[in-house]
């Protein structure tokens, strides 16, 4: 069994982010990036998949800043092999990274063929797309999203993937393979894996560069107007007068907010 | 100090190898255990297992996440076999890779340490916004590059955590007062690592210590002075072997130092009955139990009481070790919080005041009060928070 | 931009979702400010007394096809995008949900179309469509511009409210059809939660209780208040340390994150654990006898007063305007 791993590389909010001086991007000098963490999930469940079955994970990144951090942890928790694309122009939308994943997929030996290739759900700067639709389009495969159970059922070349609704509830879905997923989380949370391995893995195994192809436009884009932070309120409203009067004040709010 | 043994295959080639095989098996180190009864393998049979060859039943067992690194059984072993500070934490970095899966607070937390320096996830830009509510002007290295006699090394709780400030700016004001030339690393700062050592993670340790050793060599200055007691240890310990040779001390026994040019400036009567609670780090492992007594009773109108467990047999706050992020844990398997413990024999003197000298002990004990209902009647200070209070504005 | 505005009922399991009368009413000022017609699409199986509600759009086109039965998000896109290719609106208002995830951005590259995703709010500007977006979990707000004929945008919940998208018209109803081939996925079964499965982090509204609530039997005051909004309690630490809540209740760095739509936080102080776990939900509204409890540096509405006050009197007035709401 191969399963394919897509990893995006995304800003990391834990820091502050910035606007850049033309009010239409995130300014890159404070940015750090971090592995997305629902791609981090879809890792993790083919980890686990490889652990069930035998077979091997490969794992393809496109470069951004900090990816060979994310790219041997990979390695170190059990990916056979670890892919980079190199060459692309920096901030590359999703729209964009899709079609150089789909382009690199088809082009670079043995990435395909493979039973699943497994992406997060969603990231949190996928404003004009999702990868793993996108994808699933570019390579002619079935595609479903937010799944949170996959189980390979060998015989009949298929897999049985719970997806999730709201309220609790879940669906219980076939898909026919070779298929693309969007994973939402993995069946138990991603691992640890020591720092002193990731030490290893860095001496240890190589991370593979295939070059980008060439940049095709040909869609249409979205025009970036302005980009601002969006303000946290800094302090709660406070609701005055007694008991009755503040919740009464509050009731009034709830209701106007349709939360009841 | 000579080089550690860096794996248990390598330990009885060491020193402290031989010296854990003339073990007696005479018990001392599990029966002051804080959790020694709730152990599958309390140290001494740890030792037992080593020298049965089997291991491999010690690293499956969770026996190591309960281990608070207080260095109760270290200090108690009449062999002075270096149990905290060599044996346990190479039994915790085998436990970590033998256990399928690790408490997700302190995965989050060893995680955290790695990416951004501090175990709360916290951006390392902030780490130095504390400065902006300081009342004497702090002076940061990378801004001002002039060398400095003192490295005050802020460390993670102190300098994120709102109670953490709280000791930050009563240290800046005693160090302003006695006119201590100090500076620190601002935004720079990253966690000096302890807990990776002593908890599982040696590869985070290790990559702490190298990025920290370089931006110390950035810039001129004779000696740290730090809050944490844990990074104290640290940079007494393992730093060395990385060059490490610039003067250390804790804030705690460097104020002690200087408390002839203190004692003067102590002049608000505080009026309250204070009990001490000696820091595992400080107290046991480095026998620092009189200064900061001393400082106590420096204060007008403090009256010193002792719990009952002190100085040696000071009962561990239950934050090392990894124990600071266990908690959740330790509840779901119904043991009882050290820090109530702790917080029971507070009470029982009846002082108004419980004083420490470690960050971790200010959220535990507060924690612990408010679990324990006895937050009206006890409130917990840092000494160095104490020794402000008593000065005038 | 000529062509209608078009948003997507979302239908599921023979229900309309809420979401789309949010979008109905979004969709209708996007309509007007552009000076076009509205238009709701149903796309189903058997659900055509469905159309009948979605009286706020101009008309519904509605498809039916045995396909559609279930939310395919392949099927449901292909369906779209004939109809699109067919008539030519000039927006496509998709809901960021569950059901309907992908959807948006198959339509897109099916047509070769530019998508826009996590748009809270439209506006029109210089007689073109404007999404305003959030980003990077809601740090960061972008105001986008889709270039062509057609924007494609995912709208996530709570842009409008839903009732400003009901109406009592009755809207014209176009039956379309489309040509679908078998998908190489398939629905085999809902699987529903157990009854006394509470999964906190699915919960719409949360009642959160810490220290303040002061004994394991005032938690049932808390209990008829999360009855009352339709949630479920929780507790910070201190509570389930004390065993009044199990572990499956905690909210905080050692227990849940929870992204609720509304979160109540009753006597708990604000620790940065407990916030970490709870900081992200869409309204929070905390009572805490403490001014300065750290809490109301995040939570939205404050009430400063004793809890075992507040809590009852609060379940009190709802209960009150609900009985008046349904008898109006």
């Amino acid at each position: 069994m191969h399963i394919l791993v897509l990893l995006k590389m995304v800003p990391d909010v834990v820091e502050d982010l910035e606007i850049a001086p033309d009010g239409k991007a995130l300014d890159l000098e404070y940015l750090r990036m971090i592995l997305s963490e629902s791609d981090d999930h879809a890792l993790e469940q083919a980890l686990l998949m490889k652990e069930r079955h035998g077979g091997k994970v490969t794992v393809l990144a496109l470069d951004a800043p900090e990816v060979d951090d994310a790219l041997f942890t990979a390695a170190a928790k059990g990916a056979d092999r670890v892919v980079k694309v190199v060459g692309m122009d920096a901030g590359l939308t999703t729209r964009q990274a899709a079609r150089v994943f789909a382009q690199v997929i088809q082009s670079e030996t043995g990435l395909m063929p493979a039973d699943l290739v497994l992406t997060g759900v969603q990231a949190i700067d996928d404003l004009d797309g999702l990868i793993a639709p996108l994808v699933a389009h570019e390579l002619g495969l079935p595609y479903l999203g937010i799944v949170t159970r996959v189980t390979f059922d060998a015989p009949g070349q298929l897999v049985q993937a719970i997806k999730e609704y709201s309220g609790g509830v879940r669906g219980e879905f076939e898909v026919k393979l070779p298929a693309v997923l969007g994973m939402q989380a993995a069946e138990r949370p991603p691992r640890y894996v020591p720092v002193a391995k990731v030490r290893t893995a860095m001496k240890s195994q190589k991370i593979e560069c295939t070059p980008a192809p060439i940049a095709d436009g040909g869609w249409l884009a979205i025009e970036v107007v302005e980009m601002k932070r969006n303000e946290p309120a800094g302090h709660a409203e406070m609701l005055e007068g007694d008991a009755d009067q503040a919740s009464g004040r509050l009731c009034g709010i709830l209701a106007e907010r349709g939360i009841f | 100090m000579a080089t550690c043994p860096a794996t248990l295959e390598e330990l009885p080639r060491y020193p402290e190898g031989k010296e854990i095989l003339t073990c007696l098996q005479c018990g001392m180190c599990s029966g002051t255990c804080p959790y020694g009864d709730v152990m599958d393998y309390p140290p001494r049979r740890m030792i037992a297992m080593m020298r049965a060859g089997m291991l491999e039943k010690v690293f499956t067992s969770d026996s190591l996440l309960s281990c608070v690194a207080c260095y109760a059984c270290m200090a108690k072993c009449p062999r002075g076999i270096r149990l905290t500070e060599i044996l346990l934490p190479l039994m915790k970095e085998q436990t970590l890779t033998h256990l399928p899966e690790l408490p997700s607070e302190l995965q989050k937390a060893l995680q955290n340490t790695l990416r951004y320096g501090n175990p709360m996830g916290e951006p390392s830009r902030k780490r130095a916004a504390w400065v902006k509510t300081s009342g004497v002007p702090i002076r940061i290295f990378a801004e001002d590059r002039r060398p400095a006699d003192v490295l005050w090394f802020v460390e993670c709780y102190t300098s994120y955590y709102p109670r953490g400030q709280d000791n930050c700016r009563a240290t800046a004001k005693v160090f302003d007062r006695l006119g201590i030339d100090f500076a620190i690393l601002g935004n720079e700062e990253k966690c000096a690592g302890e807990c990776g050592r002593l908890t599982w993670e040696p590869g985070l340790f290790e990559t702490l210590m190298d990025y920290n050793m370089a931006v110390f060599q950035k810039y001129q200055f004779n000696r740290i002075v730090t809050s944490c007691p844990h990074a104290h240890n640290a940079f007494k310990n393992r730093y060395p072997a990385l060059g490490f040779n610039w003067g250390l001390e804790h804030t705690t026994p460097f104020l002690g130092k200087h408390l002839a040019q203190l004692k003067p400036l102590l002049t608000r009567k505080l009026n309250c009955t204070v009990t001490y609670h000696d820091s595992c780090c400080l107290g046991r492992q480095n026998e620092f139990y009189e200064a900061p007594r001393q400082l106590l009773q420096a204060i007008p109108g403090v009256k010193l009481v002792e719990m009952v467990h002190n100085r040696l047999n000071a009962i561990c706050c239950g934050g090392g070790g990894g124990g600071m992020w266990l908690d959740t844990y330790f509840k779901a398997k119904g043991y009882e919080r050290l820090s109530e413990r702790r917080v029971k024999e507070a009470a029982a003197t009846g002082a108004d005041v419980l004083a420490v000298s470690c960050p971790y002990e200010v959220s535990r004990f507060e924690d612990a009060l408010k679990v324990l209902g006895y937050d009206k009647r006890i409130i917990v200070r840092d000494v160095t928070e104490l020794l402000a209070e008593a000065m005038e504005e | 931009m000529t062509g209608n505005v078009w948003v997507v009922a979302e239908q599921w399991r023979g229900h309309l979702s809420e979401i789309t009368y949010e979008m109905l009413a979004l969709g209708r000022e996007v309509a007007d400010g552009l000076g076009v017609p509205l238009t709701a699409v149903l796309a189903g199986c058997g659900i055509q007394e469905l159309a009948q509600t979605l009286g706020c759009a101009d008309n519904v086109l509605y498809v039916d096809h045995p396909l559609l039965a279930e939310p395919i998000p392949e099927l449901c896109a292909d369906a779209l995008a004939q109809l699109i290719e067919a008539r030519k609106p000039c927006a496509l208002l998709v809901p960021l949900t569950n059901v309907s995830l992908g959807v948006g951005t198959l339509v897109a590259i099916r047509l070769g179309n530019s998508a826009v995703n996590f748009c809270k709010d439209i506006k029109i500007v210089d007689g073109k469509l404007q999404a305003i977006c959030v980003m990077y979990g809601g740090k960061i707000e972008v105001a986008v511009e889709p270039a062509g004929g057609l924007a494609i945008v995912g709208v996530w919940p709570g842009a409008r409210p839903a009732d400003k998208g009901r109406s009592e018209r009755s809207p014209a109803i176009e039956e379309a059809t489309v040509t679908l081939e078998d998908s190489r996925v398939r629905l085999k079964k809902y699987i529903d939660p157990e009854a006394d499965d509470v999964d906190l982090t699915k919960q719409d509204v949360l009642v959160a209780v810490g220290r303040g609530i002061q004994s394991r039997d005032n938690i049932a005051l808390a209990e008829e208040l999360a009855k009352a909004l339709g949630g479920a309690v929780a507790g910070s630490r201190p509570v389930i340390d004390q065993g009044w809540l199990p572990l499956s209740s905690q909210i905080g760095k050692s227990g849940l994150a929870v992204k609720p739509k509304l979160y109540v936080a009753l006597g708990i102080s604000g620790a940065p654990e407990h916030i970490e776990g709870m900081k992200d939900a869409g309204l929070i509204v905390a009572v805490n006898s403490d001014a300065r409890a750290p809490i109301f540096n995040v939570a939205h509405y404050g009430i400063v007063g004793d809890v075992l006050e507040t809590l009852p009197a609060l379940t009190a007035a709802i209960e009150t305007r609900k009985a008046a709401s349904h008898h109006a």
